[in-house]
């Protein structure tokens, strides 16, 4: 309990001052609202309009909820696939590293150009931003099977299947936590991005804000969005340390 | 696999290309017949070839030259190649022919250590209730009854040991492959796993092949010791140990057994001079 404390305690205390600091300096600079909205005005934004802030904030969060899904699973199946042999890494890992170079923006009105506008298209560009982490991480994993436990699996006829059920693919586990944990923060970027040019969320309610010139509202949908990264990345770091709670110490810290 | 002979290298040859040295020999056409139920120590300084022998012998991998014989001729033993041809057959008894016990434990961290030790059976395809049951039997053997539902991560590394040593025997081999398994631990533990094994040996009466690259645990575990020169590995020395079947730590300071020492190191010697 204490420990947690003292963990817990500094960053708040640095969030409240610097508010705090913010909401002073704004008020003695008298910056524009249009500039920098006051952090009491972006508190009243956030809480007064929760009504739309809301509701865009669900369907951000289902697109990007899909997007990870799809790309853990595709992400696994993929680096399964990539691991089966070295021929088959060499031939198609290149293009697995497009995914990580693709800039998103460019991308997502093709994305809308393929899937229509709506949440199709937003779980897409969610998708494609956050799949290389899982294959990257996934296969890392897979390839750095201890050679011992290879060669015990051989030596009682395990077949493929078992060896990748039994033995891979829970040896995988931790880096595929890893890679998933990278891959929500950049979700979300995906599913937000993607809604400016496909429509729905927390996307569109940044770009009506704009155009309204309601700062504070963007700053207010920004702090939606920046929680949900959050909620997301705590959740992962959750699930690490329930599934891994038996791995000794050394080897969660990869 | 009845009397006679475990299993047998004739001029066994086995080479590998490294980045770093190019060609390495690591085995030179090595000859070694060992007897069913005999405890052999293999003796050789480090990275010398010894695992790689053992690897040989454990039908993990094929010498360039040279034939392995044995535990895949002998009636009704399958090798470890062609294990699962033979699986049906074998899933029954949840036997295999061979065993290894690596320089670690090797565990898998996410299994509980009745799991892990069951893990053999489980690849056999035999059902869960008999699994547990076996792999429960030979743990209570190792004297870890009372950890069976503690994860790897939990236990010291003597303890991580005793059920890698279970995993092994759970099968119940005719062939223990030893690599190196007690290196890692202090010497306290290492003695007592000493001790351990041969007793396990003495009941189980099957033959052990214990590659190691300490004088001392090589003179007081086996009956023979095979000293190994260094790489390209060559058989120095075969030697009968003269020492009573009762091994005990006061054998340690006994002047035949200091004897032994003399002997095994004088090979070491020569066999560390060759190449």
């Amino acid at each position: 309990m204490k420990r947690a404390l003292t963990r817990i305690a500094p960053p708040v205390v640095t969030f409240v001052v610097g508010v705090l600091l913010a909401e002073w300096l704004i008020r003695a600079l008298d910056v524009s609202p249009l500039i920098l909205p006051r952090p009491s005005a972006v508190w009243a934004a956030a809480t007064g309009e929760a009504a739309s802030l809301l509701p865009a904030l669900g369907a951000t969060a289902q697109a990007v909820l899909i997007g990870l899904a799809l790309s853990s699973t595709l992400g696994v199946a993929a680096a399964v696939a990539l691991a089966a042999s070295p021929w088959i890494q060499r031939a198609f890992y290149p293009y697995a590293i497009f995914f990580q170079i693709v800039p998103i923006v460019a991308i997502a009105p093709l994305l809308v150009i393929w899937f229509g506008y709506g949440p199709r298209a937003v779980v897409a560009a969610a998708l494609v931003v956050s799949i290389f982490p899982v294959i990257a991480n996934t296969l890392a994993g897979l390839l750095s099977v201890d050679p011992a436990l290879r060669d015990l699996f051989r030596l009682y006829g395990a077949s493929g299947f078992a060896t990748l059920w039994k033995l891979r693919l829970p040896w995988a586990l931790p880096y595929l936590l890893t890679g998933l944990r990278i891959a929500a923060g950049l979700a979300v970027i995906g599913a937000i991005v993607g809604e400016f040019v496909g429509g729905g969320g927390l996307g569109v309610l940044v770009l009506g804000a704009m155009r309204q010139q309601r700062t504070d509202l963007v700053f207010a949908a920004v702090a939606y969005a920046s929680l949900l990264g959050l909620a997301l990345f705590a959740a992962v770091g959750l699930a690490s340390r329930i599934a891994l709670r038996h791995w000794h110490a050394s080897e969660t810290e990869r | 696999m009845g009397r006679g002979v475990a299993f047998a290298l004739e001029g066994v040859h086995r080479s590998f290309r490294s980045e770093a040295e190019g060609e390495v020999v690591a085995l030179a056409g090595i000859d070694l017949a060992v007897a069913a139920g005999a405890f052999v120590a293999l003796l050789g300084p480090s990275g010398c070839g010894k695992s790689t022998l053992l690897r040989l012998v454990a039908g993990l991998d094929r010498p360039e030259r040279g034939v392995v014989r044995g535990i895949e001729r002998g009636p009704g033993g399958a090798s470890a190649t062609r294990a699962r041809s033979e699986g049906a057959a074998r899933a029954e008894s949840g036997t295999a022919p061979v065993a290894m016990v690596f320089q670690d434990a090797h565990l898998l961290p996410w299994r509980d250590v009745l799991a892990n030790a069951a893990l053999p059976l489980e690849l056999l395809g035999l059902p869960a209730a008999e699994r547990r049951r076996l792999a429960e039997e030979t743990l209570v053997q190792v004297g870890l009854a009372d950890a069976l539902r503690r994860h790897p991560g939990e236990l010291s590394g003597g303890m991580r040991m005793r059920v890698s040593l279970a995993r092994a025997l759970v099968t119940r081999p005719r062939l223990l492959l030893l690599d190196e398994p007690f290196a890692a631990l202090d010497e306290l533990t290492r003695m007592a796993l000493d001790d351990e094994l041969r007793r396990l040996w003495r009941a189980a009466g099957i033959t052990v092949l214990f590659v190691t690259h300490s004088i001392a645990e090589a003179a007081y575990l086996a009956e023979r010791v095979v000293v190994l020169s260094r790489r390209p590995a060559r058989v120095v020395l075969d030697h009968a140990l003269a020492l009573p079947a009762e091994r005990t730590a006061a054998l340690r300071a006994e002047p035949g057994f200091a004897r032994e020492l003399g002997v095994l190191h004088e090979a070491l010697r020569r066999g560390a001079a060759l190449a």
